[in-house]
């Protein structure tokens, strides 16, 4: 680990990719992520990467298709409009088992929404998305050093399972700054090789790369096989943060921005004499169903709070089960909810239990 | 015994049978560009991105590393394959309705990059795997199952003339228009198609060659009907000839 470094969260992703070994990025400008773009345009060159800017994201995405057959680690990044746009060739690529690192800096929607940091893109992250029968390992950082681990872990996880995954920040976490550290930068040698790339049949049988095949038996053997590694995505892969689990009053499930204001909503909450505890997932699929049904049989109330109208309530629901309430907080439109507002909610809640 | 061999199935066919209609001109295509890749030397290195349509299959019947691109984005995941590795001989193989519709954007976009990429073109003014729509180059009048009148242009608009639109751009190195009708064509589309691949492999940026073909069974025609029907129609909204050759006017340049 080198030495503390001051850096803009959009950058900080940027060079997470180069550190893990990306030098192929396609990209189009959109706001609250174009630093991004603009980053990778400038630093891909010093490390003889390749950066180029699109025509639109319905072509990034089909030129990430085009790399990534190449077998290179190959990334873009966008925000929720865009991510839209990609949605046709992520289903692609699922389908062809393409790995490839994509980046949605999330802001207000639907629409054209606004350009301020929301979670209303979780459904679309974490159900599919595009058409068809697949997920994306999709990867929640709260800061931004955990975003720059995260991106690291992205492109490995894309690698190893042979799928696109998606870093789902939010334009807080894009547009902040804060001190962080790097990694090393990892060698190109050191990437794992990809025998079934299209790098031409020499001295092999030519290899195929699609998602096609009119025989339904055949596709259905080929859904079987992504399933089965959906399967081993969700034994091996869950990511979560638990934090003052232990006699909580009640437990607030809360990802991303909202997980780390949720940090200070803690120890206010201390000073007023509640105990609240966190339980940020961090991998958003697979969620870490499991653990939080185990946690919920402990407490009297899950309460999910988010910068949507309740969408990672979903999952949450699932898990509890009928363990404990499940009550929802949540704003919407790009606006931030403040750590009081959270808190008041909380304590609320917490009387009601009381009172009962 | 001294046997020649004067005709073989090209290395870079492979053995799987060609899905198409009797009398359709893909097969001829398929042909004359793995003859160009074998006499080229590039098996090795050559990569496909087939379309959707009725060519979805191509990249299973050439013996070369492959994939199929969605509808219409071939030139975009061509980009990114070449941008990747730029040693590779990439190609992507588009139909009108691909190419001329669905995929103007990235077409437009990739021959005015300049992409070092070799893009074969087949028009046959007709949407065949979907059953015979309109495509955008149907020709004014012409019968599908979505304009059965003749497209009427006040309704459909006009049939999009894809060579000479990109000759246009400042980006393109080598674009042709040619067909497959006679034998005399056949020889001068394979040599249009071999320097399409020639411009690749020697690094002088974008080609596409634009192959007027027929399609019998959604045209409602016989083989030799529809090759009469191309010759007397399709021609002459659609002039065969060299759009745009870079090569040839830096050769200009170099005499003067």
């Amino acid at each position: 680990m080198a030495e503390k470094v001051l850096v803009k969260g959009n950058e900080a992703l940027g060079e997470a990719a180069i550190r893990a070994g990306c030098r192929y990025y396609f990209g189009y400008p959109i706001t609250p992520q174009s630093e991004l773009t603009e980053y990778m345009s400038r630093r891909l060159p010093e490390v003889g990467g390749v950066f180029l800017q699109a025509e639109s994201e319905v072509s990034v995405v089909n030129m990430l298709y085009g790399a990534s057959c190449m077998g290179v680690r190959v990334m873009t990044s966008t925000s929720s409009p865009g991510f839209s746009l990609m949605q046709e060739g992520i289903s692609y690529m699922a389908g062809a088992e393409l790995p490839a690192v994509f980046i949605n800096v999330v802001r207000g929607g639907p629409g054209l929404g606004d350009i301020q940091p929301a979670q209303g893109d979780y459904l679309q992250a974490t159900k599919g998305g595009g058409h068809g029968d697949y997920r994306l390992i999709v990867l929640g950082p709260s800061t931004i050093q955990e975003a720059i681990e995260l991106v690291m872990l992205a492109f490995d996880l894309a690698d190893e399972y042979r799928t696109p995954v998606e870093v789902l920040a939010d334009g807080m976490i894009g547009q902040m700054m804060e001190p962080v550290e790097f990694p090393e930068m990892r060698s190109l040698d050191t990437l794992p090789e990809k025998p079934w790339a299209l790098t031409g049949a020499k001295g092999r049988k030519p290899n195929k790369i699609t998602s096609f095949d009119l025989d339904p038996y055949k596709l259905e053997e080929m859904n079987l096989r992504y399933e089965a590694t959906r399967k081993r995505i969700i034994a091996n892969e869950q990511r979560w943060e638990e934090e003052n689990i232990e006699g909580a009053d009640i437990l607030v499930a809360a990802y991303g921005t909202v997980g780390r204001i949720m940090k200070t909503v803690m120890e206010m909450a201390r000073e007023r004499g509640i105990k609240v505890g966190l339980f940020r997932p961090i991998t958003l699929w697979p969620f870490p169903y499991k653990r939080l049904e185990e946690l919920s049989k402990g407490v009297d109330t899950v309460f999910t709070v988010e910068m949507s109208g309740g969408q990672m309530l979903e999952d949450v629901k699932l898990a509890v089960k009928d363990n404990a309430k499940t009550p929802f907080y949540g704003r919407m439109g790009g606006v931030v909810p403040t750590p009081e507002e959270i808190l008041d909610q909380i304590e609320s809640l917490v009387k009601g239990s009381e009172n009962r | 015994m001294n046997a020649k061999v004067v005709m073989k199935r090209p290395d870079s066919l492979s053995k799987i049978d060609f899905t198409y209609c009797p009398g359709c001109h893909h097969g001829i295509v398929h042909r004359l560009i793995a003859e160009v890749i074998d006499e080229l030397g590039i098996r090795e290195k050559t990569v496909i991105v087939a379309p959707v349509g009725c060519s979805v299959f191509a990249y299973t019947f050439f013996e070369i590393d492959g994939t199929v691109a969605s509808h219409g984005r071939a030139p975009a995941v061509a980009t990114g394959m070449k941008r990747a590795r730029p040693d590779r001989i990439i190609f992507t193989y588009q139909g009108d309705g691909d190419l001329a519709a669905i995929g103007t954007t990235e077409i437009v976009h990739a021959a005015n990059r300049g992409e070092n990429i070799t893009v074969i073109f087949i028009n046959n003014a007709v949407y065949g795997m979907t059953g015979g729509q309109m495509a955008p180059t149907t020709l004014i009048g012409q019968r599908t199952t979505t304009t059965i009148h003749g497209r009427d242009p006040k309704a459909a608009g006009y049939p999009i003339r894809i060579c000479e639109m990109l000759s246009q751009l400042e980006g393109p190195t080598y674009i042709e228009r040619v067909a497959v009708d006679t034998p005399q064509h056949v020889m001068k589309a394979k040599k249009a198609i071999k320097k399409a691949f020639e411009n690749q492999i020697n690094g002088l940026g974008f080609s596409l060659i634009e192959v007027l073909s027929t399609c019998p069974t959604n045209w409602g025609l016989p083989p030799v009907e529809a090759i009469k029907w191309l010759q007397e129609n399709m021609m002459k909204f659609y002039p065969l000839g060299v759009y745009k050759d870079k090569t040839r006017e830096e050769a200009k340049e170099g005499i003067v």
